[in-house]
């Protein structure tokens, strides 16, 4: 049923209409301008003559009756409707919110609505008026007040109506009708200040509600559910049982059981689609009844998909399609049914090719997702030539998007080169809004999925001549920086850009592209008459006039390249940078460059010259850790662009638990176990920077600006902040995280910044941090401060930085860190980085000073084997004294001076504050420059990884420990030796000052 | 959730606006804007959805008027597009055979309908008769015509 929305010939029902409800003023202010045709100026001048009017009664001396006043108010928000401003009139629809009369509440209760103003004064007058309609008793007035609640939403209203609402919302006697709007309204004033609105005793009753009779009370009620569950899953997770037998019940009806709410023979389709969003919130149901229902609920969705629809109208599909789409959702999300995650492909696959464009775009979307389920990848891939056609074929740009999309999601190194070679071409007649975002998956796939470097030279070049505009900075310094890198591309990258520039019109990137490429490597193909030194040059040159500045300055420094390379293009190059136009240009970089280069080809010896132009070195290659994976070029481990990524992270922060495992073997004193775990893992050569060393036994000496690393490490590890409070937490080629935090006590504050590096806008932004295991999450409280800083911002512009604040809160000792969970969408697939904060018991580390005997005095009190824990290992690079020291200081304990006797020697004492104990640390740092094998004391290990300690320690103190002797792994000293000993002081009254240490 | 609902001619005059979350007086003069050219400007038989920003739009054409509104990335494009035809069916039943002047005159009843209907950018309640008794009973309280008309005109 079409609505008759039949436009301006319809005039005399106007004209009914306006004697039945509205005044001629109405009439003749819009028809006026529309039907007389006046211009802009004139309506403008007619409205203004109004607002003139409605202000004069206003601040007239007659004071004006309800009626009046409802009446310019109304016309006031007519006029703004229109679409001009208005700034005056609250006063008087504040003033109509206190009326009897029904019609001129409304009206008043609408103008603050539509036209809020967050006039304190007004407020306060508003939530008077509010507060005494919603005391009423009068559900009508009730709901009038709820609904303005909901539209205006302040902070202000929540301070005074959140304490109230949720009485209204559960209280046995509400109408039905004023419990919807109780809800909804309860579920706005949260959503702004959450912490205003506090769930607490109300939790199981707002949970109960889904059991309601009235459908529309759980229509209304599960989007509060919905979001508070999300919030706070376990307060909530009742609600799991009772949404599936809601569901079950909903799904086995008859068309007709539900009566009204039942839409075009399909019942309840919005609350099935948000009882199924509901248990999103959720893992799979642990209990097996539960799950079981749901499964079949699931299954009876699919299978109506296949049934013959029971009307032919459109709003019948789409209702059932809703509802299937959103359990489709839910079985990938649960991403643990492979039965039903095939079935859901099959039916997205279906849907691939349905007439109706809204399922083929919707099906395209949801693959996306499904494309990084592993259950269901393979089987997303079989529908690659469909999508490739979808891409070429649809009409309507917003669907070739979305297939775009998915051909990039479910891109993995079996398929890399034909969607590579597809989405190319695509770019050739891609729509111009899209063309920037195409450019850059496809530079992002070859990097990632190239097999031989020839094809991601091609590929980038190819980019560019197609695409030269979209191709930002980046992805042309990336191609250059691997050409230099890899010695066996370099000839055939010079021959191919060679080639390239024959083009009578190529784009100035691939100049800046050939232009580096050949003042480097043109010797490689200068053996061919074709393309000798000469006619490289005047290939160049032939460009030169066209291009920018920056180009040319850059064609410049390729020129002087060529003279060393070629010295027989000396008299060439030179009479060249001679001209006018060069040595006098009016831009000053060229004209520097000019006459320097001259200069320097003139004057240098060619040994100097050769030294001074000599070939780039490489560039380090952990600028981008997609480069360090294409390196590896570890075979079709990956199965798509976020598995690959999550697999990465999984390296990069799986050393963290082996760390924890090495602990373990080790505590179960099985030496070799452990060492075998850890020299299978350190593949790096002795004296680099051990990748595999665990977060908390991270070489802490590793930022130390002694001199680099001889092999860089495989995975760039993240610096790992023992020592250090601030710094890059993680980088990739589209996010930075960088991190600053402080400690005091046991409480400590983290600020992490996320910037987005790319210039398109991350969605959907979300962080967690979530505390793993059932032990961690009672020993580390990590919460994302509400109170300081809203939660991160769902979307993040591109180049922009967001913040946010995290509050940490030692309960007591810990060894793994608290996760981080990052998630967001860039160009339609899901990015999902989970990192480790730098949360490390050291942290907590409150710095003692105290006097030679009294350390020593300590120290020979805590003598027992398990108070003790030693760490020898030795290191590849001299030691320096001051930043051993720095680094002893960064731990967080005081270094004490003139305390050992043996001046070699580093002590070390703190007391780690938790907040139910507090752990004293003395430590030892013994040197020993000569000795090649460690002396033997009683534990067996030398090696740099292992933890000698923490097999002699009771389960209390083993965490604490290998924490320490973790941080004290310093490999760059010659030799070293730590010993911790330590004692615990319990928060307890019956403890304290006991001193007893286990 | 719903974050905004706008009605607009297919002249780009906006008929209806209502917005869910606060946003500055600015911020929602540019959304306006963006939606009605890339809206309009969209082939007819085109598919009803959009990705704007970090927002899915969706949309519909009813005779002259365009009813679009703007969703969170994971609500269900679906549903919203019923939503949309849920609203019109209950503007249809209210003014019967309702047309664009219909809102534009009585723009205070449109708001009221959807206020039944929609709360907060959620779905309130979804049976056509629940909102039309709704509706029904708040014109029962209105003053007569009578009251009305004895009031000088201007």
């Amino acid at each position: 049923s079409r609505a008759g929305f039949t436009g301006p010939e319809n005039l005399s029902r106007v004209n009914l209409v306006l004697v039945k409800h509205y005044s001629q003023t109405l009439y003749t202010l819009y028809i006026r301008s529309v039907y007389h045709n006046l211009s802009k100026e004139a309506e403008i001048k007619r409205i203004n003559k109004e607002l003139a009017n409605i202000r004069s009664k206003f601040k007239g001396d007659k004071a004006l009756d309800g009626y009046s006043k409802k009446k310019y108010v109304c016309k006031l928000l007519f006029i703004f409707l229109l679409g001009h401003d208005i700034d005056f009139g609250h006063m008087e629809a504040v003033n109509l919110l206190s009326s009897n009369k029904y019609t001129e509440k409304q009206i008043g209760y609408l103008f603050i609505s539509v036209l809020v103003n967050s006039n304190s004064e007004l407020i306060r007058l508003i939530n008077n008026a509010i507060k005494n309609d919603l005391s009423s008793r009068n559900p009508t007035f009730m709901c009038l007040a709820l609904h303005c609640i909901a539209n205006v939403g302040s902070r202000e209203m929540a301070e005074a109506f959140a304490g109230e609402i949720p009485r209204i919302l559960v209280a046995g006697d509400t109408m039905d009708s004023v419990k919807q709007s109780a809800a909804l309204c309860l579920l706005r004033l949260y959503k702004a200040s959450p912490d205003l609105v506090l769930m607490g005793e109300w939790t199981s009753r707002v949970v109960h509600l889904l059991n309601d009779q009235h459908m529309g009370v759980v229509t209304a009620a599960i989007s509060l559910i919905t979001c508070l569950s999300s919030k706070n899953p376990d307060e909530f997770k009742t609600c799991v049982s009772l949404a599936v037998s809601r569901l079950s019940r909903i799904v086995s009806s008859a068309s007709t059981d539900l009566q009204d709410y039942t839409y075009y023979f399909v019942p309840a389709p919005w609350l099935s689609c948000k009882l199924l969003r509901l248990l999103q919130c959720y893992p799979p149901p642990e209990d097996g009844a539960v799950k079981g229902r749901l499964v079949e609920c699931l299954e009876t969705i699919l299978n109506k998909a296949q049934e013959p629809p029971k009307s032919k109208k459109v709003q019948h599909s789409n209702a059932k399609n809703a509802i299937l789409f959103e359990a489709i959702s839910l079985i990938i999300h649960y991403d643990s049914e492979p039965n039903l995650l095939v079935r859901a492909c099959n039916q997205l696959g279906q849907f691939l090719q349905h007439r109706e464009t809204n399922l083929r775009y919707l099906a395209l979307e949801s693959m996306c997702t499904l494309a990084s389920s592993e259950f269901s990848h393979e089987a997303v891939k079989t529908h690659i030539e469909t999508v490739i056609n979808a891409l070429k074929t649809e009409r309507d740009v917003s669907v070739r998007q979305r297939a775009a999309d998915l051909l990039y999601a479910m891109c993995d190194r079996s398929n890399a080169k034909q969607i590579v070679a597809e989405m190319l071409s695509y770019l050739e007649t891609a729509d111009y809004s899209i063309r920037e975002e195409m450019v850059l998956k496809v530079a992002i796939l070859a990097e990632k999925y190239a097999v031989d470097y020839s094809w991601y030279v091609d590929t980038i070049l190819n980019l560019i001549r197609i695409a030269g505009d979209y191709v930002s900075e980046e992805v042309w310094y990336r191609v250059i920086q691997i050409v230099i890198n890899r010695d066996d591309v370099q000839g055939y990258a010079a021959k191919t850009v060679f080639e390239a520039l024959q083009a009578p019109a190529c784009h100035e990137n691939m100049v800046k592209v050939g232009g580096y490429i050949l003042g480097e490597f043109g010797n490689l193909i200068a053996g061919d008459p074709r393309s000798s030194p000469l006619v490289q040059f005047n290939l160049l040159h032939s460009k030169f006039h066209l291009c920018s500045v920056p180009t040319r300055a850059l064609l410049l420094s390729a020129y002087i390249k060529f003279i060393n390379l070629f010295p027989e293009t000396k008299a060439t190059i030179q009479e060249v940078l001679r001209s006018d136009s060069q040595i006098r240009n009016s831009d000053v970089e060229l004209q520097q460059r000019a006459v320097e280069y001259l200069k320097l080809s003139s004057i240098a010896s060619t040994d100097v010259l050769a030294t001074v132009l000599e070939e780039m070195p490489p560039f380090p290659e952990r600028e981008s850790s997609i480069l360090a994976k294409l390196k590896k070029k570890k075979g079709p481990g990956a199965v798509s662009v976020e598995l690959e990524d999550g697999k990465e992270r999984g390296e990069l922060n799986g050393g963290a638990d082996r760390g924890g495992e090495a602990a373990i073997a080790a505590s179960n004193s099985t030496p070799s176990p452990s060492s075998d775990l850890l020299g299978l893992r350190s593949a790096a050569p002795v004296g680099g920077p051990a990748p595999s060393a665990g977060s908390l036994l991270v070489d802490v000496f590793s930022e130390a600006g002694s001199a680099p690393p001889s092999a860089a490490s495989e995975d760039p590890a993240p610096p790992l902040f023992v020592c250090k409070n601030n710094g890059v937490l993680f980088e990739n080629q589209l996010l930075q995280i960088g991190i600053k935090s402080e400690y005091r006590q046991n409480l400590g504050r983290m600020y992490l910044f996320y910037g987005n590096k790319t210039s398109v806008q991350f969605v959907s932004f979300t962080t967690t941090v979530s505390c793993p295991g059932e032990l961690q999450s009672h020993i580390l409280k990590c919460i994302p401060s509400l109170t300081h800083t809203k939660p991160v911002e769902p979307l993040v512009e591109g180049g922009a930085q967001v913040q946010q604040v995290i509050n940490i809160e030692c309960l007591t000792d810990f060894v793994d860190a608290p996760l981080l969970n990052i998630k967001f969408r860039y160009g339609g697939a899901l990015q999902n980085i989970t990192l480790k904060l730098p949360v490390t018991i050291n942290k907590f580390f409150q710095p003692t000073e105290m006097a030679a005997a009294d350390f020593f005095q300590r120290w020979k009190q805590l003598s027992q084997p398990q108070q003790e824990a030693q760490k020898i290992f030795k290191a590849s690079h001299g030691m320096d004294t001051e930043v051993l020291k720095a680094k002893l200081l960064g731990l967080g304990t005081a270094l004490l001076e003139n305390v050992d006797p043996n001046p070699e020697n580093y002590v070390c004492a703190g007391v780690i504050q938790t907040k139910i104990q507090q752990v004293g640390c003395l430590l030892r740092l013994e040197p020993n420059a000569q000795a090649q094998v460690a002396p033997p004391p009683p534990p067996t290990h030398t090696h740099t990884h292992t933890h000698l300690c923490a097999h002699a320690l009771d389960s209390h103190t083993a965490s604490v420990c290998p924490s320490l002797c973790g941080s004290h792994c310093i490999t760059h000293c010659t030799h070293l030796h730590v010993i911790t000993r330590y004692c615990i002081y319990v928060k307890d009254p019956h403890r304290v000052g006991s001193s007893k240490s286990h | 959730m719903m974050r905004f609902l706008l009605l607009f001619s297919r002249q780009g005059k906006l008929r209806l606006q209502k917005w869910f979350t606060p946003i500055p007086e600015r911020e929602k003069k540019k959304i306006v804007r963006d939606m009605t050219t890339m809206v309009l400007a969209r082939k007819p038989r085109s598919c009803n959805f959009l990705h704007w920003k970090d927002l899915k739009i969706v949309y519909k054409r009813y005779a002259s008027l365009y009813f679009c509104c703007g969703l969170d990335a994971e609500e269900n494009e679906l549903i919203a597009l019923e939503m949309l035809h849920r609203y019109v069916e209950l503007l249809d039943k209210y003014f019967g055979n309702v047309c664009e002047l219909d809102i534009i005159f009585n723009f205070e009843k449109a708001y009221f309908i959807l206020d039944e209907f929609l709360l907060g950018g959620e779905i309130q309640e979804t049976s056509k008769q629940v909102v039309s008794r709704a509706i029904e009973a708040s014109d029962m309280l209105q003053e007569t015509m009578e009251e009305y008309m004895s009031k000088p005109a201007f």
